[in-house]
């Protein structure tokens, strides 16, 4: 069942949009997770669920009821706030009651609760500490549970391991993820990391200046993205334009095979570092950096024509920059990128 | 804000308004010729140079004296800091002429200074200067220490790292936070030594004198109200014009700060510079605040018949003091301390909207309003308690015969001091907590008894603290209002102080020392009330 529903939803500063003719529906149970740049608009969108930033136009559902009447403490909503935004005039135990307070849950009913999300969080016993003494992961988790306290039908989480250490951060997402299928909270998170996003989300929204750029599961986002714009922001820099017809293109790099079912036409096209492969014949191109990535080595090639190519190769064997190299494509790894969606 | 508006409108605007227009309208119309005449007198210019120049000085000065002060009860801990504190305020809650006279004391005809020295300052303007600091000393470090307790040291420390000086690291994060309390204080400062009255009268001899005195001594001695209408206009128009000048400079709005228990910035004195700054800010507070105070209580046993509590004995009894008074003067202490409990009650409310109405809107509007709060320390308080007495005074409004008059009048001089002291530390809070507050669901005002009042509760207090002193201490509104049997504390003593004889002058010095007294009382009382952990809700 859906439980949030925008329907055509803009906000506009001025004469900028910050959120510009969205459409989104995140279902019961659902863990889905809005991925942007900076200023494409994404927490503006959490603002717009929460009630706290009025919308220009456009319409917001929660169980199917329109919310323009409802105020922020009535929606029943939760958000963690990028910086936390804990009360620094309260302890851990008291800003994790603050919700059922405001509910005007009984003292015993407060404590007993806020000891079992503090026990969920990993910081049992903490009640009393001020939240200044707190590290920068015990005030994540601290303001997950005061989200989490007053049981919201939809948690909002934005930018949630933004400030948090890289070791922390992939732990505790997936802390959250198992939290959240434990639960069965439903869940809208906006962040800027795609690992992050996709490590959590059921579903991912890509957005830009406002507006939606692709939406599907990870798997789907990753494997086809739908915009030279997404793919780029995915970390993919090795795009073209290409005439592509049976089997092949015709690229700034020469010709690339692709997938059997693309499109044909001029469109973009897309090879994943991982599809540029070192091979006795085919376009040459000179090293210019090598960068260790653990499991490979992440290359960068200029080719005798085109742009710069990415490509990731066996540590064994990686040539070292300056070197001549040949490369193939593997067309497991192209996509065509349809040239009507690509901005 | 209807609130707030409603309350300036009706208990300002009108009553000055109304003294204004009776100065200045005849039975012929208004008489507008004569602002060009009174301002043509050659005495007048004199006045205005006068009184634009010592403002200046004084707020310079208080400034230089006061700005280590706060640096040092902000951020320095040692034992006694809190009696010290309550010290420093009490001079601001002083009647100006108790202030006057203790500074006669000390630096005029046979006063200290003469007997040890030789040296007289009254009637030159150095003991005007000096009384004005001593008077103000408290505005500074109470206005920019409270703020400076409450800033992140480690916003300093980022920029030492970052490779900026002691110096540099302070002008650089310290004093841009700093400066929105600053340049408030430095604006009430320059606004009470621009409308100055009491210490002028009493120091400036007849040589020296303020808008305020002239403004004084036109409508009390000369009757001329026309020339007093004029006058109140001038100051009007010049108040009107430092705020517009305030209003500007202060445009940029203070940022979000960074505010932390201000229990733990503060810290022992680390070093020689520290522990020479301490000593030197207590040596200043020795000579400038203590000795006259001192002063003033010596003269106040200093009978006749040596050393005694003669005077002290006389206040109990009415009729003492030749007829001045119906009740005995002790009296007085009651009906003060009614008063200023209901004047901090009405300036909380109408000062505590009017900065939560500041805070949540902007525009030209709301800046304008801003200025506004601030005219009733610009506009002559003789001018408002003789407009009081003029147009409250048949239905619907005959307050004349209700107590509420008094309160009223004095809370017209607290709200200002509340919003000043609200406003920053309200701006402050980071607009995001009371979000979070509010999809946890917290209703708005919810929102606000939960987030903002724990987070302001300390400037709320200190405002009430200024609120109820200035309350206790006004003087030139109150003594055209106040009914002879119910007196305040500075009315009785300017009344003693107005008639001969030593008895009255003894009897005017004792009751200032139990003024000063109660004063005392209060804010240690105030003192004790602030909350020493920002945390200690749980």
């Amino acid at each position: 069942m859906t439980l949030l529903e925008l329907a055509g939803v803009s906000v506009r500063f001025g004469g900028r949009a910050a959120v510009d003719g969205v459409d989104l529906e995140v279902a019961e149970h659902e863990t889905v997770c809005v991925l942007g740049p900076s200023g494409s608009g994404k927490s503006t969108l959490l603002r717009v669920v929460a009630g706290l930033q009025p919308v220009s136009e456009g319409r917001v559902l929660l169980g199917g009821a329109d919310q323009a009447r409802v105020p922020a403490h009535r929606r029943g909503v939760g958000l963690m706030f990028q910086d936390h935004q804990l009360f620094p005039h309260r302890d851990v135990g008291g800003n994790v009651a603050f919700g059922l307070r405001m509910q005007g849950a009984s003292r015993a009913a407060q404590q007993a609760r806020v000891a079992e999300l503090l026990e969920l969080v990993g910081l049992p016993g903490a009640g009393r500490r001020p939240v200044s003494s707190l590290s920068g992961g015990e005030q994540q988790r601290v303001a997950l549970a005061r989200a989490l306290a007053p049981s919201p039908r939809l948690l909002m989480l934005d930018e949630p391991l933004g400030q948090l250490d890289r070791g922390l951060r992939e732990r505790l997402v997936v802390e959250l993820r198992e939290l959240f299928t434990r639960l069965g909270t439903t869940v809208l998170a906006v962040t800027h990391d795609q690992g992050e996003a996709f490590a959590l989300a059921d579903r991912v929204v890509v957005m830009r200046e406002g507006r939606i750029a692709q939406a599907g599961t990870p798997l789907e986002v990753w494997q086809r993205p739908a915009s030279e714009f997404v793919a780029r922001f995915l970390g993919f820099d090795n795009v073209v334009p290409a005439t592509v017809s049976d089997g092949s293109a015709v690229t700034p790099w020469g010709e690339v095979p692709v997938p059997e079912d693309s499109p044909r036409g001029d469109h973009r096209l897309l090879v994943r570092p991982a599809g540029v492969r070192l091979a006795a014949d085919g376009l040459a191109c000179e090293v210019e950096s090598r960068t260790f990535r653990g499991a490979h080595v992440a290359l960068r090639l200029r080719p005798a024509g085109g742009p710069a190519l990415e490509a990731e190769c066996d540590l064994a064997g990686a040539p070292a920059p300056g070197d001549r190299v040949a490369v193939a494509f593997a067309p497991s790894e192209v996509v065509v990128i349809p040239a009507s969606q690509a901005p | 804000m209807a609130v707030p508006l409603a309350f300036f409108g009706l208990f300002f605007a009108y009553p000055v308004a109304a003294i204004v227009g009776r100065g200045l309208k005849t039975d012929a119309g208004w008489q507008l010729g004569r602002i060009g005449d009174v301002l043509a007198e050659p005495g007048i210019a004199g006045v205005l140079w006068f009184t634009a120049w010592q403002a200046l000085a004084s707020t310079a000065l208080t400034l230089l004296v006061a700005l280590p002060a706060a640096y040092v009860f902000a951020r320095l801990d040692f034992p006694g800091k809190q009696v010290l504190r309550a010290v420093v305020t009490i001079p601001f809650v002083l009647p100006t002429v108790v202030v006057g006279t203790a500074f006669l004391a000390l630096v005029g005809r046979g006063g200290l200074t003469q007997e040890l020295w030789g040296v007289r300052l009254d009637t030159t303007v150095w003991a005007i200067l000096l009384a004005h600091v001593f008077f103000n000393y408290a505005v500074v470090v109470r206005t920019v220490g409270g703020l400076w307790a409450q800033l992140d040291p480690r916003q300093e420390e980022a920029a030492r790292v970052l490779g900026a000086g002691r110096l540099a690291a302070w002008r650089q994060v310290t004093l841009p936070a700093l400066a929105p309390a600053v340049a408030a204080a430095a604006v009430m400062v320059f606004l009470f030594t621009f409308t100055s009255f009491g210490v002028v009268q009493i120091l400036g001899g007849p040589s020296y004198a303020t808008l305020e005195v002239e403004v004084y001594r036109q409508t009390a001695q000369l009757l001329d109200l026309s020339t007093a209408a004029v006058l109140t206009l001038v100051q009007f128009a010049a108040v009107a014009g430092i705020l517009a000048v305030h209003a500007w400079t202060v445009r940029r709005r203070e940022t979000a700060l960074r505010l932390v228990d201000p229990a733990r910035t503060a810290h022992p004195p680390r070093g020689t510079g520290q522990r020479l700054l301490l000593g030197g800010v207590l040596l200043t507070v020795a000579l400038l605040i203590v000795l006259p105070l001192g002063v003033l209580v010596e003269r106040s046993f200093d009978t006749p018949g040596g050393y005694g509590t003669g005077y002290y004995e006389a206040l109990s009894r009415a009729g003492s003091g030749g007829g001045t008074f119906l009740v005995p003067p002790l009296e007085a202490v009651r009906n003060s301390l009614e008063y200023a409990l209901a004047a901090t009650g009405i300036a909380l409310l109408v000062g505590g909207l009017a900065a939560a109405a500041l805070t949540r809107r902007a525009g030209p509007f709301v800046r304008g309003f801003d200025a506004l709060l601030m005219l009733p320390l610009g506009v002559s308080a003789v001018t408002v308690g003789f407009g009081f007495l003029i147009t409250l005074d048949e239905p619907p409004l005959d307050l004349r015969t209700s107590w509420l008059l008094v309160p009223l009048a004095q809370a017209l001089v607290g709200v200002p001091f509340v919003v000043r002291t609200m406003l920053p530390v309200l701006r402050a809070v980071d607009e995001r907590l009371r979000e979070a507050a509010a999809v946890l669901g917290a209703s708005p005002l919810r929102a606000w008894r939960e987030v903002d009042l724990p987070l302001v509760r300390r400037a709320l207090l200190i405002a009430a603290g200024f609120a109820f002193a200035v309350s206790l201490g006004e003087f030139g509104a109150t003594v055209f209002i106040a009914r002879a049997d119910r007196p305040t504390l500075p009315v009785a003593v300017a009344r003693l102080l107005g008639r001969a004889g030593d008895l009255n002058y003894g009897q005017a010095m004792a009751l200032s020392t139990v003024l000063m007294l109660v004063c005392a009382a209060a804010l240690l009382v105030l003192e004790r009330l602030r909350p020493d952990k920002t945390s200690g809700e749980f």
